[in-house]
């Protein structure tokens, strides 16, 4: 662990990552404390531009602070990029093991649906369902999951494949011991760095992600969300340019955290690879 | 490769393609069929005619009485002969709906690809090139910033300088409206229009090449042939060209195919922001009506779309790349 800190801490952009990713942090925990009341709610004069008095970051349209709902949106990207990474995971881990551990046809076929699933627009996939099941923080959730676990099944597979044939698996398996011991206790264990590096980016992407759906109308209409906020400025970007702008730059140095803090991840678990395998 | 080989790689990559349209449609038949509640009143949706009769025209057209494998072929079957359904909203049928938005979208996902791979290659080698030093850190750090920007909003800020700010490129729209341009003068005016979207798509997609460009460079780089070109004696210039940058962008082009699927959803996004007139902004237009059939067609394109774009890059990196393996 104390190792682990020391490679992690060499890379200056993860360390600035975990700073400004503390931050955030700390707005989605205590939002109600720092901005109290209902963001929706119209809080001042409307189109008050920044700094002036009490609106720090100014008012949109309808009078609301724009300094609240970003302090609010923060908890919605968060939940949702953490609730629908962790589903992802699930799904991607299990397509993943059984397809490299069984090899043979269930890896092909299974291989196949993972192929199908990235040869196709995602965002366009996500829309469609989020659209049918109406817009809600679980379809949002169900829809980010849906396109985002094909790259975790390949890494997973892959690592399982390698890992299969190495001697203190194969030990494993002369010693008798029942293929769900192998799987949890010898392999997985093994194969986890890769996959927390991997979850890292998963979780800026979905942020990306819900800030995109949230951003064309198709967001959960009862919580504030910073893709709201940037496609409700959208149609008076002339009027009050800090509507969009504010809400975009808490959103850009969230995404740009996560992946800061997914590369400082990548080089304090693989020392020796310093290449991401993107696929 | 030979012809014969060369063919049946082609005749393949087919096969794969085609199956993948067929799961798409599968994919949408079933999603409609999953959602809550009568599937003729959801696909009807909020367009606000969902009277009785457009009801039942609705169940009698996807067989919707009928079992549901055969209402499946039903509607396979519609697709292969390119019938989409209708619009009741606009009152027009979903394939001509597409079909006049589809050029459009082609000349902006076009744009922003050539864009992206031009440039993102451009930085990727000058990048390797002078690894360790400010410039390959600068390229980096511009990379990792692109990597992180929403292209939704990245299309406002463009906006905002550009359009509003200096005043030098349109915001909105493919043409300007009214100006009634031919020839030349329209195609300079489209172009206009285009640079801002563009732009906007190609940024994130730039960066991905630009670190896939330098990780690779650098990898090649190392390899036995490079040293042995260069124990020729071979100027430095012509080991980058033909040694190393031509074996470098296999794996750009490789991944130039996988990634086609985000670059056409990706254009829904800067379709709206532009309002730029292809399928993406279609799309939205269908989400804001809750126009289903439309937006089921939409999806049914887009992926069309990127299984093209992919079927492409898999015969150019074919024709680029002689070891690959045919049958793989």
């Amino acid at each position: 662990m104390k190792g682990f800190w020391r490679r992690f801490s060499r890379n200056t952009g993860a360390v600035i990552g975990l700073a400004v990713f503390v931050v955030v942090l700390i707005l989605a925990l205590f939002g109600p404390w720092i901005a109290p009341g209902n963001p929706w709610d119209m809080a001042g004069a409307p189109v008050s531009p920044p700094l002036s008095d009490p609106h720090l970051l100014g008012t949109d349209m309808l009078g609301r602070d724009v300094f609240s709902t970003i302090v609010h949106g923060a908890r919605v990207s968060l939940v949702i990029g953490a609730v629908s990474t962790a589903a992802a995971l699930l799904l991607g881990v299990t397509i993943g093991a059984v397809a490299g551990y069984s090899g043979g046809i269930i890896d092909d076929i299974l291989m196949r649906f993972t192929e199908f699933f990235q040869a196709i627009p995602s965002f366009v996939l996500a829309l469609l369902i989020v659209a049918i099941f109406q817009p809600s923080v679980a379809s949002i959730v169900t829809a980010v999951a849906i396109v985002s676990w094909p790259p975790v099944a390949r890494v997973v597979r892959g690592e399982f494949l390698s890992l299969r044939s190495r001697e203190f698996v194969q030990a494993a398996v002369v010693l008798g011991k029942s293929t769900p011991a192998i799987v949890f206790r010898e392999i997985l264990p093994n194969a986890l760095s890769p996959i927390v590096v991997l979850a890292s980016f998963m979780v800026a992407t979905a942020i990306l992600l819900e800030a995109a759906l949230s951003f064309l109308g198709l967001g959960d209409p009862n919580v504030m969300s910073w893709g709201f906020m940037i496609g409700s400025g959208r149609s008076t970007i002339r009027l009050a340019w800090w509507t969009s702008v504010f809400p975009g730059i808490a959103l850009f140095l969230t995404v740009l955290a996560l992946n800061l803090i997914g590369e400082g991840l990548s080089d304090a678990l693989n020392p020796r690879l310093h290449d991401r395998g993107e696929s | 490769m030979d012809l014969s080989h060369f063919l049946r790689f082609i005749a393949q990559r087919l096969i794969k393609a085609v199956s993948v349209v067929i799961g798409v449609i599968i994919l949408a038949f079933f999603l409609v069929r999953l959602a809550p509640g009568d599937p003729a009143l959801v696909i009807a949706g909020q367009s606000g005619a969902a009277d009785a009769q457009f009801l039942d025209q609705l169940r009698q057209q996807f067989g919707l009485d009928k079992s549901m494998p055969e209402q499946l072929f039903i509607y396979l079957k519609g697709i292969a002969q390119f019938d989409l359904g209708y619009s009741h909203r606009v009152q027009r049928t979903v394939a001509s709906l597409i079909g006049e938005r589809l050029p459009a979208t082609i000349l902006l996902t076009g744009a922003a690809f050539l864009f992206a791979v031009s440039v993102g290659v451009t930085l990727g080698v000058l990048a390797a090139r002078r690894v360790g030093t400010w410039a390959d850190s600068l390229i980096t750090v511009v990379a990792l910033t692109c990597y992180a920007t929403p292209l939704f909003w990245v299309g406002l800020i463009f906006i905002l300088i550009f359009s509003i700010q200096l005043g030098w490129l349109p915001a909105l729209g493919m043409f300007t409206i009214g100006a009634d341009l031919s020839g030349p003068a329209f195609a300079l005016d489209v172009g206009r229009h285009l640079i801002l979207p563009a732009l906007t798509l190609g940024l994130f997609f730039m960066a991905l090449y630009a670190r896939l460009t330098r990780a690779s460079m650098l990898e090649v780089a190392t390899q036995d042939f490079v040293r042995t070109a260069r124990a020729k004696g071979l100027r430095e210039g012509p080991i980058v060209r033909r040694h190393v940058l031509r074996n470098a962008l296999l794996p750009v082009i490789g991944f130039a195919g996988v990634q086609a699927g985000t670059l056409v959803g990706g254009s829904v996004l800067v379709e709206t922001v532009f309002s730029w007139p292809g399928v993406g902004r279609l799309a939205f237009e269908a989400l804001l009506a809750r126009d289903y059939n439309l937006l089921l067609g939409v999806f049914i394109t887009t992926s069309a779309m990127a299984v093209v774009i992919n079927l492409i890059t898999d015969v150019v990196y074919a024709l680029v790349d002689p070891r690959i393996e045919v049958g793989a």
